[in-house]
């Protein structure tokens, strides 16, 4: 039954045409309609849309009426201080975040594969995979209490040991290590699913094979576990560094003010606070594309690499 | 006999280290439920930590006599609901109709929709659609521009790639359309995987802030998101933010609750819902 039925579609992709193919699956067409409608609407026409980096916007004249004003707006960014310095802080940041953060799901993975105790390990897994769900608004009101200088319960342990409070919030020294903290405690937990299942697979026989030649822990953690998350390392890894440009938005957003804008503000805070606040629609859909163009390019070659590598790539 | 204590050291600094990562996520939630159910007489002397003192519920009162917290919760759960309604129907047909394989042009439509994922035109140019399209200060402006997550419809479609064909052959020999092939073979065995992708958007919808923020200005509309950002700001800078709700200093103690009221609801259907997601995820992940 199964060959012949591609039997026949063969025939017919062979003998009709366009046409004829509509209308054998239209109804597969009709499945898809809304989803095409979507992301047309507020994915392909914003991409259009970004010829607005090259043209001098008002709303009378719309997109396309608009007048042309070649790279002014990429000029304009890049002769004050204000844009490079958006651009490295979210280099940095992002850079600081993957530093840190990116052993710590591989390292939880890897002490829950550990765990003999079934009960303990689902409570531990249901427990930090929590924060995950929880918005960066509510996350940022619980950081801005605890770390707040009067009454924080984090200062409150400060002053318990003698030293001054701190002001971390507005602490240019301090305020992308709470960044780099508050995205840990968020997503963790979150992030060592994906290891948690690439050890899943590996087979149990290597470990009892590693036990009887008297390999401690240790070394089975070592010799086997880590080799076989290799891939799965590698791929995430390349897509963070894909992703280098997206610093937080939500969270910087929520956390920042403006005394630690000189470290804080990144791509996106600048082109929202800049471009709704001050309606400089050109120059800053010239950051975001900017930013759009660089993401791109950093995220093919991660595809490419993760090939070469022999991966099976991101997507 | 030395391997067999060395053994039990790892398992027992595992088992701490474990806990004290635990600890480390619920004590802020703790810390703030009991500060949400202190008197402020203890809040001012710092000494709550994790058990509230001169216990009292005043906060929530003060929090659920708002109106501005029942037309902003109203918003929310319209938001969430519809929304999550909308992207499911959406996502499961799309991801249907990709995973027939006698489809001829799922690769181009495949293409269409991965593209998004690598470039996108920014928050400018999707801001100045969404005015084009007269959606500003509608909650069609959160719902719509958010309804389709190409990624989840991967995660879909590779789990319908994985069910047995042989499943669906005894029903299109019956004639059956292909809406039926998915309503009743389909859709029973992926209960798992759909409800995960549902809670990935529902979490989305009630989570989104700065969507909000850009597309709403009307306080009608206001999602709880943001009314309580004002209060989490407001709390600590007077009302000197735009656009305040608030005009007096919030207590502390207020803020505290809520937060709790805003998480609660997730809280709520978390446990329901968080024995499916690892498996759906693991589901989703196996490529077609």
């Amino acid at each position: 039954m199964k060959t012949n039925s591609t039997v026949v579609t063969r025939e017919v992709k062979l003998t009709k045409g366009r046409s004829s193919k509509l209308l054998k699956y239209w109804d597969l067409y009709l499945m898809l309609l809304p989803a095409v409608i979507l992301i047309l609407l507020f994915k392909y026409i914003p991409m259009y849309g970004v010829i607005i980096a090259f043209k001098d916007y008002n709303f009378m004249e719309g997109v396309w009426g608009s007048e042309w004003v070649g790279f002014q707006y990429f000029r304009e960014l890049f002769s004050f201080d204000e844009f490079p310095r958006v651009v490295r802080n979210t280099v940095i940041i992002s850079l600081m975040k993957l530093l840190v953060g990116f052993p710590i799901p591989i390292i939880l993975a890897l002490l829950l594969n550990e765990l003999k105790l079934d009960k303990f390990k689902r409570m531990v897994q249901t427990i930090t995979y929590l924060p995950h769900f929880i918005s960066w608004v509510i996350i940022g009101g619980l950081a801005i209490d605890m770390l707040s200088p009067s009454s924080g319960i984090i200062n409150r342990i400060i002053e318990m040991l003698g030293f001054q409070p701190i002001f971390f919030m507005s602490d240019e020294g301090i305020f992308r290590w709470i960044l780099v903290g508050s995205d840990i405690w968020k997503e963790a937990g979150w992030g060592a699913i994906i290891y948690l299942a690439a050890l899943l697979g590996i087979n149990d026989e290597l470990y009892q094979a590693a036990t009887v030649d008297g390999a401690n822990r240790f070394r089975q953690i070592w010799h086997i576990s880590l080799p076989g998350l290799k891939s799965t390392i590698i791929i995430i890894l390349l897509l963070r560094i894909g992703y280098i440009l997206d610093a937080g938005f939500e969270q910087v957003l929520v956390m920042y003010n403006p005394t630690v804008y000189d470290v804080a503000d990144i791509i996106d805070t600048y082109v929202f606070r800049v471009g709704l606040g001050s309606m400089q629609f050109g120059l800053t859909t010239a950051a975001g594309l900017f930013k759009s163009v660089i993401g791109c390019v950093l995220l093919v070659l991660a595809n490419v690499f993760a090939r070469r590598m022999g991966e099976e790539g991101i997507f | 006999m030395r391997i067999i204590r060395k053994e039990s050291i790892f398992n027992y600094v595992n088992v701490i280290l474990l806990s004290l990562l635990s600890i480390a996520t619920v004590v802020p939630l703790i810390h703030i439920v009991a500060k949400s159910l202190s008197s402020e007489t203890y809040l001012l002397a710092k000494e709550i930590w994790l058990w509230p003192k001169g216990f009292n519920v005043a906060s929530y009162e003060y929090v659920l006599s708002y109106k501005q917290f029942y037309i902003s919760f109203w918003n929310s759960m319209i938001i969430t609901v519809v929304g999550t309604a909308i992207s499911m129907a959406v996502t499961t047909l799309a991801a249907f109709a990709l995973s027939r394989k006698n489809f001829p042009s799922k690769r181009g439509f495949m293409l269409f929709f991965v593209i998004t994922m690598f470039f996108s035109g920014g928050l400018i140019p999707t801001y100045l659609v969404v005015k084009q399209l007269e959606l500003l200060n509608t909650l069609w402006s959160i719902m719509l521009p958010m309804a389709l997550a190409p990624f989840n419809l991967i995660l879909i479609r590779n789990y319908f790639l994985s069910l047995p064909e042989a499943l669906e052959e005894s029903a299109i020999m019956d004639g059956a359309s292909n809406l039926r092939v998915l309503a009743w073979i389909y859709l029973p065995l992926s209960i798992p995987t759909i409800a995960t992708i549902a809670m990935f958007y529902a979490v989305g919808y009630w989570n989104s802030f700065f969507q909000a923020m850009m597309y709403i200005t009307d306080r009608g509309l206001m999602p709880l998101q943001v009314f309580l950002m004002q209060i989490v700001t407001n709390s600590k800078t007077g009302d000197m933010t735009t656009g305040g709700v608030l005009s007096e200093l919030t207590p502390e103690s207020t803020t505290a609750a809520a937060i709790i009221c805003v998480v609660f609801p997730i809280l709520c259907v978390y446990p329901f819902i968080q024995k499916y997601f690892v498996k759906g995820v693991m589901l989703g992940a196996v490529k077609g």
